[in-house]
């Protein structure tokens, strides 16, 4: 049994930790979550000796008896990987591309004195283990796939059967089909080899679906542990109560809509070479509808995007926008009635460009109006910020904050419709949450059409009217959204339904 | 605000390039003796009070010469770069803004070219045909310098056409151009800079090897690597007047290579996080 005590890890002044402390016994599942920066990482990094330089831990981590954190590192060297071992967020990442994944599973029993051709047994047998039992040993990172790569992490991991495994947010990057698959690999794992779990997720439908026990981390304390069920139901913190409420957003009641087409795509076709990315797709989107588009990494919904945008020419089919032609075709004005918000809240600006440069830049298409300036202030306010950010800097803001501005650069030429990329995948639930109500207030008062693409279901169903799934350039299914999520008529749109970790609806009714 | 972050190294760095460069600016207006005139009766004096570094065996004042020599190094130097920053960078902004095209592939190809040459072989061939003088030295250093810069500018431009700021101005229905100058160059300035600074560091090392075999600067002009080539036949007998030239060499491209590690340092953001 492993047992965190009181453990504190500060940065100078800076307390990163406080008092955290937390059982971890064999055979079960413990959930760690909360936002970015609550302290969830350097959790996991402290209990495995791991802690940046210039970090200073106090308190304890107990394992039989002794206390970890006042082990030199020599005697960390045969810690890790023995006792505790730990898998990371991107598979992508971590392994070593110029070598084979034998190689890299065996090493860690090399190091621990075992014979090569007995590491390579090992290797093979936890290989096996994690269901890769027909994938040579001899094959290099780049020839498997994502899911793939993160079961040789985790056989890499328990190649010599630590008896706890620390996984950092082991399914973040991983498609929500290949993330069913891998927790239940982990699941597995743990009850039948009575090994202990450290989950650290930021998603609450994870835990809802494996944990025993589940920590609620935030800035650097645990404010409310207990087991699963029991604190999902009973949870007496508010800032519990806050997670859980954004982490399953009320659907959407279906409304009518008006008739007007504003965005319409007919067979639309792309291709690259002999991969067709996008394979005769038919969509349209209505004046103040919110139309969900769903698919796993690579079933083309970025090439659809891209040329929906204009941003890349098409080969068959044809694209209207508000009864001009639309895609790649269209002129400057057309091209200032659609606009786009990315995903990624960091990389969406110009870190050198201050934000009334970065909300006007649209205007590039029609022209800069001489009220510019004033249009600026008027899509913050729009937004929910103030004419006093727009002489600041993108890295002055937080993360949910940068995906409003980015909403108030998309609303500057306003435009009918909105291609929401992503826009709320990397936020946290809280933020997430307000920004889609945001989005919500948004579509009412300006009569916005919104093109949401996301691989996350619940966000889906929370803002859109209708919906569109695609697998391999096609769509195997559309439809109203409460229609397709209860009653799903093709087998992929199940799959990724029954995938979608999600807290069970009863666990939080009676509040 | 870079200056609190620079470390020891840049400040020693920092140091030694100012002092190079404020003695060339200094002998612009003022050097101790004047270095045309020749007195040969003060020929190859020790330290002293009037002359402070002692004299050559022309009877010139060193430390005027090494000043006037400072002046040429870095002059040379310093257009050097300027041409390969002026030239180098559009191309590779081009290139990065076209990546995987014919003009990328043309640009490239060029630079590879380029680089397959032996630098030193071309100046001294550019040289032989145009004649020796500061000018064409400044052309041979300068031209090699051009696929130093293209390749910096699009190595650095090339992860920042995926990001989403990119996107948004492409959204935004501005071209590759605009694109290039408004949001690609303004980011990879800090690479450039540091890159500038080496390539400057090069480029006294080149001037200085040119003026050696007499190509570069000709006389009466001083240079550091002409100062060099002179004091060679005297070697034995007044190595000062090769130690001096030598160690204004060394001070100056070690002082650059200090100072561009610091900048490098102080520039990029992720070693910025690490030192915090």
């Amino acid at each position: 049994m492993i047992g965190i005590d009181r453990l504190s890890v500060s940065f100078g002044e800076t307390a990163i930790l406080r008092d955290v402390s937390l059982t971890l016994e064999p055979g079960r599942i413990t959930g760690l979550v909360g936002e970015s920066g609550s302290g969830k990482s350097i959790t996991a990094l402290a209990m495995i000796g791991l802690l940046p330089t210039g970090a200073t831990a106090q308190g304890s981590i107990n394992l039989d008896g002794r206390n970890l954190l006042t082990l030199p590192e020599a005697q960390w060297l045969d810690i890790r990987g023995n006792d505790i071992a730990m898998i990371f967020q991107e598979p992508m990442t971590a392994l070593n591309p110029v070598q084979t994944i034998g190689a890299q599973v065996s090493e860690t029993l090399r190091l621990n004195g075992t014979p090569r051709a007995e590491a390579l047994r090992i290797a093979r047998d936890r290989m096996d283990r994690v269901g890769l039992s027909a994938i040579p040993l001899d094959r290099y990172p780049h020839e498997l796939s994502g899911g793939q790569r993160q079961r040789v992490c985790i056989a890499l991991a328990i190649a010599r059967r630590p008896r706890l495994l620390i996984a950092d947010e082991p399914t973040t990057a991983l498609d929500v089909t290949t993330q069913a698959q891998i927790l239940d690999l982990l699941c597995d794992l743990v009850r039948a080899d009575g090994m202990s779990l450290l989950l650290i997720t930021h998603d609450l439908g994870v835990v809802a679906g494996m944990a025993d026990h589940v920590a609620v981390m935030k800035r650097g304390e645990i404010v409310e542990q207990g087991s699963t069920e029991d604190l999902f139901r009973t949870h007496s913190h508010p800032y519990t109560r806050d997670l859980l409420r954004a982490s399953r957003p009320v659907p959407r009641a279906p409304r009518p809509l008006s008739g007007d087409v504003v965005l319409q795509a007919r067979d639309v076709t792309r291709r690259y070479g002999a991969v067709t990315a996008v394979d005769g797709i038919s969509l349209t989107l209505h004046r103040g509808e919110s139309l969900g588009l769903v698919g796993e990494s690579g079933c083309g919904k970025s090439t659809l995007t891209r040329a929906l945008l204009g941003l890349e020419a098409v080969q068959g089919g044809t694209i209207t926008l508000l009864d001009r032609p639309g895609g790649a075709a269209m002129t400057r004005a057309d091209r200032a009635k659609i606009s786009v918000v990315f995903q990624d809240p960091y990389g969406s600006f110009n870190p050198r460009w201050p934000v009334h440069r970065i909300l006007t830049e649209p205007f590039h298409l029609t022209g800069r109006p001489a009220d510019a300036e004033a249009r600026a202030a008027e899509a913050l306010h729009q937004v929910g910020l103030t004419a006093a950010d727009l002489h600041k800097y993108p890295h002055e803001f937080s993360g949910g904050q940068r995906q409003r501005i980015a909403i108030a650069r998309a609303l500057i030429t306003r435009p009918e419709v909105l291609v929401l990329d992503e826009a709320v995948s990397a936020l946290d639930v809280r933020v997430r949450a307000q920004v889609l109500t945001l989005l919500d207030d948004l579509q009412a008062r300006l009569g916005l059409a919104y093109l949401f693409i996301s691989h996350d279901l619940t966000v889906v169903r929370a803002i859109c009217d209708n919906v569109l799934v695609m697998q391999a350039g096609r769509f195997v299914e559309e439809g109203p959204i409460a229609r397709v999520f209860e009653d799903p008529q093709d087998d992929y749109t199940k799959t990724l339904i029954a995938a979608a970790p999600m807290i069970p609806a009863d666990w939080l009714e009676d509040r | 605000m870079t200056g609190s972050r620079l470390s020891v190294a840049g400040v020693v760095g920092g140091g030694l390039t100012a002092l190079c460069l404020l003695a060339a600016a200094l002998s612009l207006i003022w050097v101790p003796h004047d270095i045309t005139v020749l007195t040969i009766a003060d020929r190859l004096l020790p330290m002293s009070a009037t002359h402070l570094l002692g004299t050559d065996h022309f009877g010139r004042d060193m430390l005027s010469m090494l000043m006037e020599g400072a002046r040429t190094s870095i002059a040379v130097a310093l257009v050097a770069v300027g041409i390969g920053l002026g030239l180098g960078i559009p191309l590779g902004l081009a290139a990065a803004a076209h990546r995987g095209g014919w003009l990328d592939e043309i640009i490239m190809r060029g630079n590879d070219l380029i680089f397959a040459f032996p630098s030193l072989v071309i100046a001294i061939l550019i040289t032989a045909v145009f004649g020796p003088s500061a000018v064409n030295a400044i052309l041979a250093i300068g031209i090699f310098n051009i696929p130093v810069f293209a390749r910096v500018a699009r190595g650095g431009a090339l992860p920042l056409w995926t990001l989403d700021y990119v996107m948004a101005a492409r959204v935004a229905g501005k071209g590759r151009f605009l694109i290039s100058l408004q949001h690609i160059l303004p980011n990879i300035t800090n690479l450039l800079i540091v890159q500038a600074t080496i390539q400057f560091s090069l480029g006294i090392l080149a001037e200085a090897a040119l003026s050696y075999i007499g190509l570069g600067a000709q006389p009466p002009t001083p240079s550091w690597g002409r100062m060099l080539a002179d004091a060679q036949t005297l070697i034995y007998t007044e190595p000062q007047l090769a130690i001096l030239p030598g160690l204004a060499i060394v001070g100056m491209v070690l002082g650059l290579n200090l100072l561009g590690d610091a900048l490098r340092d102080a520039l990029d953001p992720r070693l910025q996080r690490r030192r915090a």
